[in-house]
């Protein structure tokens, strides 16, 4: 008997690409996974346990090891600074960080406001530039915030640039690109070394 | 700030309630015997040091550091670990003869949380220091003494995985040139982040076989077999002497009869380039953390006056006690409830009962509002009341 493998992975499509990408790389799983509410699924086949949760929170997991490994976004990532191995590119839900606007504006002098999800990566982005900014942390629906005159900009993930366009904002840099990443627990990395070498293997053959 | 409750401690303040000082007592007096039979000397330094001196050279990031101001307006720090004031001291006041040093101690450290809970501020370590002796047999004794260690405490489950600093530092410096350079590539591994370093090594400058070089390095994990893949890696005879070394520890482990708890991990580095040479971490399959690290740090005595070569290692007690799981180490507690005519038999009995080793509360009954709760608290009740001379009644 192998030891159990516990994944983190966030909900919806990321979850979808990701078992896709594990049943190319030989791994046996069932062909759909229905119950959409559970949040614990066990794959009694490759004695594996899913743990669905939000995308923010897989690297949390992983680095407290209560999952052995995460399928985490790079975005996450940069915001959290979590104490995990970034192991592979998997390469799955491409998308980017951007700044973006009203079109033709241009940020306050005295004050300039960025609201966004992702302070650190915000802050960082912009004390680069050689720019302090003021950040306004947002949850949600971010776009929302240049249109009723919350922030002069915002900071945020950018797939098809749909959202943006018809809600009349514009894009002015782009910060990073990302994509989703294998990350393992430091303790598993070592304790489970065989297992999840064996993945990284798979894996890396089929992205 | 809002107003606090006053049931509340500083961010990851905790108390230690009866049952986990037992514990702890219990676990920490395993590794102490087991410590001192290996011949080492527990020593004591101050909670509070200076900030330029043992704050600045110790191994723990800045921003972890508890810091408050003297009364001259000296900035002081609460130790954040014991290497370096036990470095102090050593080279301050211990250093005469030119022998190796043994010193241990089990001492609370103080690491400032940085965002949220779940992990202590302040924690115990019980850990040891070589002094003075550069040789691969005194690191491969702390790989062995702490073991040895484990084991007494009672652990079965357990790994510590090896690298040397050292190597690591060799082959980039061949490879990459430039101290900037080498540092920027270790950054990545210090971070954990190998995709960032596949992509850094691949936009690097590089011949195709020093790229291939860079990325076979992060595959350098597992038994002694790693030991010749290590070496077809290295060029220069530093490099290589750094991969003998490693040999030489797997022939010291194997005599110590520890081999099947280690294994070899030569992407293991620390941050600031801390550890000089052999450094370890100790994990179990139980605790996300690492149980233990340590290393040889070649460079910090200089820091205060003398160049000297050491090595050592550290366990966290808590998280031991976590990868321990469920101690059943409650020890019997009996209680003598007695009324004050008879104050003097009870005195006398739990001399005795004490005498031989049990673990004895003399409590007037007058005191107890709530026998049943007396009595059900406890292993066993002895009642001493009423008339002298009557047989002490057991509950």
């Amino acid at each position: 008997m192998t030891e159990q493998l516990t994944i983190a992975m966030p909900k919806g499509r990321i979850f979808e690409e990701a078992a896709e990408l594990l049943r190319t790389a030989g791994y046996t799983l069932p062909p759909e996974f229905d119950d959409s509410r559970k949040l614990i699924i066990d794959v009694a086949e490759e004695n594996f346990r899913f743990i669905l949760s939000k995308p923010m929170d897989v690297a949390t997991y992983v680095e407290h090891g209560v999952a052995d490994l995460g399928i985490a976004g790079k975005d996450v990532l940069l915001e959290e600074e979590r104490d995990v191995y970034e192991l592979l590119d998997l390469k799955i839900s491409p998308c980017y960080l951007a700044v973006a606007g009203l079109p033709g504006t241009k940020m306050n002098d005295v004050a300039p406001k960025v609201a966004t999800k992702y302070p650190k990566v915000a802050e960082a982005f912009f004390r680069e530039q050689g720019e302090q900014v003021e950040i306004i942390k947002l949850n949600g629906s971010i776009e929302l915030a240049p249109l009723i005159g919350l922030s002069d900009r915002i900071v945020d993930i950018v797939s098809t640039g749909r959202t943006l366009k018809e809600n009349g904002l514009v894009e002015f840099e782009t910060i990073t690109p990302i994509t989703s990443r294998l990350i393992v627990n430091p303790v598993s990395y070592r304790m489970k070394d065989e297992r999840i070498s064996a993945m990284v293997n798979a894996l890396s053959k089929v992205i | 700030m809002s107003r606090l409750f006053m049931f509340e401690k500083p961010l990851g303040m905790r108390d230690s309630l009866p049952d986990i000082y037992e514990t702890k007592q219990h676990v920490r007096s395993a590794l102490e015997g087991e410590i001192r039979q290996w011949g080492y000397q527990f020593i004591g330094t101050p909670t509070l040091e200076y900030y330029e001196t043992v704050g600045t050279a110790s191994a723990i990031l800045d921003q972890q550091l508890f810091k408050l101001l003297d009364r001259e307006g000296h900035t002081l720090v609460l130790r954040p670990d014991m290497t370096a004031p036990i470095a102090r001291v050593a080279a301050s006041k211990l250093l005469k003869d030119d022998l190796p040093f043994r010193l241990a101690y089990s001492a609370n450290v103080f690491r400032a949380q940085q965002r949220e809970g779940g992990r202590p501020a302040e924690f115990e370590q019980v850990g040891v220091e070589c002094i003075g002796d550069g040789t691969v047999s005194a690191d491969g004794e702390m790989i062995a003494l702490a073991i040895s260690s484990l084991k007494e405490a009672g652990l079965k489950d357990f790994q510590l995985s090896v690298g040397n600093a050292g190597f690591v530092r060799e082959l980039f410096l061949q490879i990459l040139g430039t101290e900037e350079r080498v540092q920027e590539l270790t950054r990545f591994l210090y971070e954990k982040n190998y995709v960032g370093y596949r992509e850094h090594v691949k936009s690097l400058p590089l011949s195709s076989i020093d790229s291939q070089r860079l990325l076979a390095f992060l595959e350098l994990r597992g038994g002694p077999e790693v030991i010749g893949r290590a070496l077809d890696l290295v060029e220069n005879e530093e490099g290589k002497e750094a991969v003998l070394q490693l040999e030489r520890l797997w022939e010291i482990i194997t005599d110590y009869g520890a081999a099947s708890h280690i294994k070899f991990d030569l992407t293991l580095v620390s941050h600031m380039s801390y550890y000089t040479g052999i450094l370890f971490e100790i994990y179990s399959g139980k605790v996300g953390f690492p149980i233990g690290n340590g290393g040889r740090y070649d460079g910090l005595l200089q820091k205060f006056g003398k160049s000297t070569s050491a090595t050592g290692f550290a366990f966290r007690l808590d998280r031991l006690i976590e990868a321990l799981g469920e101690l059943d180490e409650t020890v019997p507690v009996s209680c003598i409830l007695f009324s004050a005519e008879r104050r003097k038999e009870a005195c006398l009995l739990a001399n005795k009962q004490r005498t031989s080793g049990q673990r004895v509360v003399l409590q007037d009954i007058s005191g107890v509002k709530n026998i049943d709760a007396c009595t059900s608290k406890y292993n066993d009740v002895t009642f001493l009341v009423g008339k002298a001379g009557k047989e002490p009644d057991h509950d």
